[in-house]
C-alpha cells in the first residue's frame, strides 16, 4: 500500500467525518430564524460599520519574519538529515548560511522589529 | 513483546485468502478509516475528561460527578448536546469562507493524527518525509483559524483570529527548529524508523543536552501551538468574548473543539515519539531482569503512557500559570527560544560529531 493512497484515505476520513456529523447536526437541531440572532455577538452592543477594516502593522511585520525562517527550516530539513554524513565539513559550509540567517535575526532585533508598540 | 503488526497482517492474510486484491484494498482502507475515526473520538472524549477532572483536582473541587459513575459519560452527554444544538446563521458573514474554516481546523487535526506511530503496524501513514509531513499539515490549521475570525465578521474574532495567527506562525518555527535537531541525530524523517532507532537509548538520552533543550523548547512551543494555558490569548474570554470562535455555534463550534483537544493530544505524541522513544520500552543497559520486565508491558500501553505524561504536564502549566500579554508572547518566542533553538542545532551537529 503505497503512503499516498493511505494519505487519500485520511483526507477522505476526515472529510466523512465532518460530512457526517454536519448531517447529524442538521437531523437533530431544531431551526428558527428571526432578524435579531443573525446579528453579530458583540457583548449586546448593536454593531457599528464592517469589521474588514485595517488592523494593526505589528501582526504584518511579524508575518514577514515568520516567512524568512520558515523559508530558511525548508532549506535546512535536507542538510540535517544527512548531517551524520557530511560531518564536520558539511556544519562548516552549512555556517555561512546560518550567520547570514542570524544576522537577519539580529537585524530585526536593532531595527525594533521585534518590540510590540 | 505484543506488536500490532500481528492483527493486522493476519486481517491481511485472512481477506486475501478469500477475496481479490482490489477488494481486499477496498475493504483494508474502509478499515483504516473507521479506526482512525473511532480513535478520534474516542480519545477527544477521554481529553475533555481528564481535562476537567484535572483541572478540577487542581483547583481543589471534584469535577464532574453526576452523569455516570464518577462523571465518567459527562462527555458523551456533553457531545450529544453539542449535536442537538441549533446552527445559526450570521447575516453579514461570509457563507462559504465561515463554514469552510471549521472544516480546515478538523481536517488538519485528522491529518496530522493519521501519521501518528502508536505501534508497529498501527500506523496509517508512514511518509520518508514523516517530520515534514507533520509540520506541514499541522500548519493548515492557522488557515482555518485566520479564516474563521475573519469570515464572522465580527470585531472581536478579528483581533482574536490575528493574534492567533501570530502566534501560531511564530512558535512553529521554534516547533520546527527543534524537531530538527532529532531529525539530525536520527539522520531520517521517517517517524518508524525514528522510533526503532530507540529501542536501546531514547533520542532523549542518546542526544544528551542538546536533545534535552530541544525537548523542552519543543514543549513549550508546542503547547502554545494549540492555544491553550498562559498561551491563550486569541480567546482571552475577558477581552474578546471567546476569540475567533465567538461565532460559532453547534457541532461547527464543535469542531473548533475537538480540534483544540485533539491537537493537545497530537503535541504529546509527537514529542513522546520523537523524544520519549514512541512505543519502545525503557531499557536501562545491564539491568537484563529489569529490562525483561519492562518487556511484559504492551508497546501501545507505552505510548500512551509517555503521551499522557505530556499531556499532564501541559495540564499542569495550564492551571498554574497566568494569561501572557501579547508583547510578552512574542518577546518568549523571538528573543529567547529563537536563539536557543539556533544555538541548539549547533550544538547539535558538535554532539554528533564529537561526542
Amino acid at each position: 500500500m503505497s503512503n499516498s493512497a493511505l494519505f487519500l484515505v485520511v483526507l477522505i476520513t476526515a472529510i466523512v467525518m465532518v460530512v457526517a456529523a454536519l448531517l447529524i447536526a442538521w437531523l437533530l437541531a431544531p431551526r428558527s430564524t428571526n432578524p435579531i440572532k443573525g446579528e453579530p455577538y458583540e457583548c449586546g452592543i448593536p454593531t457599528r460599520g464592517t469589521s474588514w477594516t485595517q488592523f494593526k502593522v505589528g501582526y504584518y511585520l511579524f508575518a514577514i519574519l515568520y516567512l524568512v525562517f520558515d523559508v530558511e527550516t525548508v532549506l535546512l530539513f535536507p542538510w540535517a538529515t544527512i548531517m551524520i554524513d557530511l560531518g564536520i565539513q558539511g556544519l562548516i559550509c552549512m555556517a555561512f548560511f546560518f550567520v547570514v540567517l542570524t544576522l537577519g535575526l539580529v537585524y530585526a532585533w536593532k531595527k525594533g522589529a521585534l518590540e510590540w508598540k | 513483546m505484543f506488536h500490532f503488526d500481528v492483527v493486522t497482517n493476519w486481517i491481511d492474510e485472512f481477506l486475501r485468502t478469500y477475496l481479490s486484491n482490489g477488494w481486499t484494498l477496498f475493504i483494508e482502507f474502509v478499515l483504516i478509516g473507521i479506526v482512525i475515526l473511532a480513535a478520534y473520538a474516542v480519545l477527544a472524549l477521554i481529553l475533555i475528561y481528564v481535562e476537567r477532572k484535572v483541572c478540577a483536582f487542581f483547583q481543589c473541587r471534584i469535577g464532574p460527578n453526576r452523569v455516570g459513575p464518577w462523571g465518567l459519560i459527562q462527555s458523551v452527554a456533553d457531545m450529544i448536546k453539542i449535536l442537538i444544538k441549533e446552527l445559526i446563521k450570521i447575516d453579514r458573514a461570509d457563507p462559504v469562507l465561515f463554514r469552510l474554516s471549521a472544516f480546515l481546523v478538523i481536517i488538519a487535526s485528522i491529518c496530522t493524527f493519521g501519521a501518528i506511530p502508536f505501534d508497529r503496524g498501527l500506523h496509517a501513514v508512514d511518509f520518508n518525509i514523516g517530520v515534514f509531513y507533520l509540520l506541514a499539515v499541522s500548519s493548515l490549521g492557522v488557515v482555518g483559524i485566520l479564516l474563521a475570525g475573519w469570515s464572522s465578521n465580527n470585531k472581536y474574532t478579528m483581533i482574536g483570529a490575528m493574534r492567533s495567527g501570530a502566534q501560531l506562525i511564530s512558535y512553529e518555527l521554534s516547533c520546527g527548529l527543534s524537531l530538527m535537531t532529532i531529525v539530525m541525530l536520527s539522520g531520517t524523517m521517517q517517524l518508524s524508523v525514528i522510533v526503532e532507532q530507540q529501542t536501546y537509548a531514547w533520542n532523549i538520552f542518546r542526544g544528551g543536552i542538546p536533545a534535552l533543550i530541544a525537548f523542552i523548547v519543543y514543549l513549550i512551543a508546542g503547547h502554545a501551538e494549540t492555544n491553550r494555558g498562559p498561551f491563550d490569548l486569541p480567546e482571552a474570554e475577558s477581552e474578546l468574548t471567546a476569540g475567533y470562535h465567538t461565532e460559532y455555534s453547534g457541532i461547527q463550534f464543535g469542531f473548533f473543539y475537538l480540534a483544540e483537544y485533539l491537537n493537545m493530544f497530537i503535541i504529546a505524541a509527537i514529542a513522546s515519539t520523537l523524544f520519549l522513544g514512541g512505543w519502545m520500552p525503557l531499557y536501562i543497559p545491564g539491568w537484563e531482569s529489569f529490562n525483561q520486565v519492562m518487556d511484559y508491558i504492551p508497546p501501545v500501553l507505552w505510548f500512551f503512557g509517555k503521551t499522557f505524561f505530556c499531556v499532564f504536564l501541559t495540564l499542569w502549566v495550564r492551571w498554574t500559570i497566568p494569561r501572557l500579554r501579547i508583547d510578552q508572547l512574542l518577546n518568549l518566542e523571538w528573543k529567547i527560544l529563537m536563539p536557543i533553538c539556533l544555538v541548539n542545532i549547533v550544538l547539535m551537529a558538535l554532539w554528533i560529531i564529537y561526542v
